[in-house]
């Protein structure tokens, strides 16, 4: 049984029909990608897996539990995490507080100091707000304040939009450890490279509409399939 | 006018600042975590002082009264959050209103029904009953005991928002209460106690105030103006700009009101108007709500 299984979702914004009987499985300790091009329904995937967004009908199983419905703290306390695009950091509180707050209800919370060792920067600025951090020190809070509930299940949403190259090199890295420690992750990117140097597969979709479903070796063998969907 | 009139009329300002501080800190932390504008937020102050004139009836005890006020409103207050406004967070911002603007209406004349229009009193206690001399000037003695409770109550309510594990969560729900949610925590639960915490606020300023003007079913309509403003000047879901926008609009209808008080509200609401060209989010407020 996969730890993540999706069938037959479909999401609405207001009237618009948004995601089309979306189908897909993860299975535990797995990294998969979902690539598309820009308003293909990536973000709304996500949000919806995570309760953000209400999906109108469809089954979201997490560990043979039916989240699809439940409101976004309980499928929290389940085990999933959304590190958002926009990062939503706490601005008016620091960093230290950003991460117990995000650990207050998890049973199996991360040591503050297990985040500090994978995030130094962070605890160089715990004691800093929320608004006074980098891009980038924004970006590892968001996706420390997921970790630091002891997911079953990542969602990164861009987790490498609008970051220097060094700053994508070291963040890659990290999640690149994570994966070996067998987090479970779903990783949406525009940046494919990135994305694949991550994923074991990927789910491919286009207007809603998951539309392949590749392993990594089957998209390097294969570009074409990716620039048919993608452009690239 | 004389230079000791002046300062009295200061002092008077204070007390209504203090006052309108603490009702609305309780206003716009509501606003701000939940996004619904409570505008029963005027009936809970006009509860909390009938509650404390029950209760004084009964005991004939200050310090009673103003703990029934304020714990009576409390418990109402979860269960509006409970019953009534949590079946419209998910509804646009006329029906919260509507729906609140409605509630308030419904409070006052029940009032009204159990205790009829006649204004009713509550005296101060008995220490703190006459006039104390500030050298300059004598002002009443119950009239800086209220500048004092009103102090000690947005103090703890400061202590309950910067120093402990709820506050911080409330801080976080007023800046993104999804995201409070995606992280397990159960908003919903957060917002009926801001409800209640907010409510409190405003109905312990009722009682408070039952002793400086007297009591009738109607006495929270004005309030309600006031703490909208203050609201607004200070900057919405903002604690500390609650207070600093309640204690400039004190001045502001006080002063006024040596001239003319006939202009008070027309300096308040030119007051606003200058803040919110100059700082649309208001003096201390950090974002405006989408």
């Amino acid at each position: 049984m996969s730890l993540l299984e999706v069938h037959g979702l479909n999401a609405y914004y207001g009237d618009s029909h948004i995601l089309f009987d979306v189908a897909l499985e993860v299975a535990e300790h797995e990294v998969v990608a979902l690539l598309g091009r820009n308003g293909a329904g990536k973000s709304t995937t996500l949000k919806s897996l995570m309760g953000v967004v209400t999906p109108r009908t469809g089954s979201v199983k997490l560990d043979g539990m039916e989240i699809a419905g439940s409101k976004s703290h309980v499928i929290a306390q389940a085990g999933m995490q959304l590190v958002h695009e926009e990062r939503r950091i706490f601005g008016s509180l620091n960093v230290e507080e950003n991460l117990v707050l995000a650990g207050h209800t998890a049973p199996n919370r991360w040591p503050l100091s297990r985040i500090y060792e994978m995030f130094p920067r962070l605890r160089e600025r715990r004691s800093s707000r929320g608004t006074d951090l980098s891009g980038g020190e924004q970006q590892m809070l968001a996706i420390a304040r997921a970790l630091v509930r002891d997911p079953r299940i990542v969602l990164l949403d861009e987790p490498f939009e609008g970051l220097a190259p060094i700053l994508v090199h070291e963040l890659l890295a990290t999640c690149r450890n994570l994966a070996e420690a067998g987090q479970t992750i779903i990783v949406v990117e525009q940046n494919i490279s990135a994305a694949m140097s991550l994923a074991d597969r990927a789910y491919i979709i286009n207007n809603g509409h998951i539309v392949e479903s590749l392993t990594a070796q089957q998209m390097r063998d294969n570009p074409d399939v990716l620039h048919r969907h993608l452009g690239v | 006018m004389n230079w000791s009139n002046l300062v009295a009329q200061m002092f008077n300002g204070l007390v209504l600042g203090a006052l309108l501080a603490l009702i609305s800190s309780g206003l716009t932390i509501i606003y701000g975590t939940l996004g619904v504008l409570n505008l029963a937020h005027g009936a809970m102050f006009m509860i909390g002082g009938y509650a404390g004139y029950l209760a004084f009836e009964a005991t004939g005890s200050y310090p009673i009264a103003v703990v029934a006020g304020a714990a009576l409103v409390m418990v109402l207050g979860i269960l509006i959050e409970r019953v009534i406004v949590r079946h419209f967070y998910g509804r646009p911002a006329e029906d919260q209103i509507l729906v609140t603007f409605g509630l308030g209406i419904v409070f006052v004349e029940l009032v009204r029904l159990g205790f009829g229009s006649l204004s009713r009193s509550v005296p101060p206690p008995s220490w703190a009953q006459g006039v104390t001399s500030l050298g300059f000037t004598v002002y009443p003695t119950y009239r800086l005991v209220v500048v004092g409770i009103v102090a000690v109550a947005l103090l703890i309510l400061y202590l309950v928002l910067y120093r402990t594990r709820l506050g911080m969560i409330v801080r976080a729900g007023i800046e993104d209460s999804v995201m409070v949610d995606s992280l397990g925590i159960n908003v919903y639960r957060v917002f009926m106690v801001v409800f209640g915490i907010g409510a409190m606020a405003a109905g312990f300023a009722g009682i408070v105030n039952a002793p400086v003007a007297s009591l009738t079913p109607d006495v929270g309509e004005s309030i309600m103006i006031e703490t909208f403003v203050v609201v607004v000047i200070g900057g919405v879901g903002s604690f500390p700009g609650a207070i600093l926008g309640g204690l400039i609009a004190g001045q502001i209808l006080s002063l006024t009101s040596i001239v003319d008080p006939g202009y008070s509200y027309v300096m308040l609401f030119a007051a606003m108007t200058i803040v919110l060209l100059v700082r649309p989010r208001g003096l201390l407020g950090s974002r405006s709500r989408d």
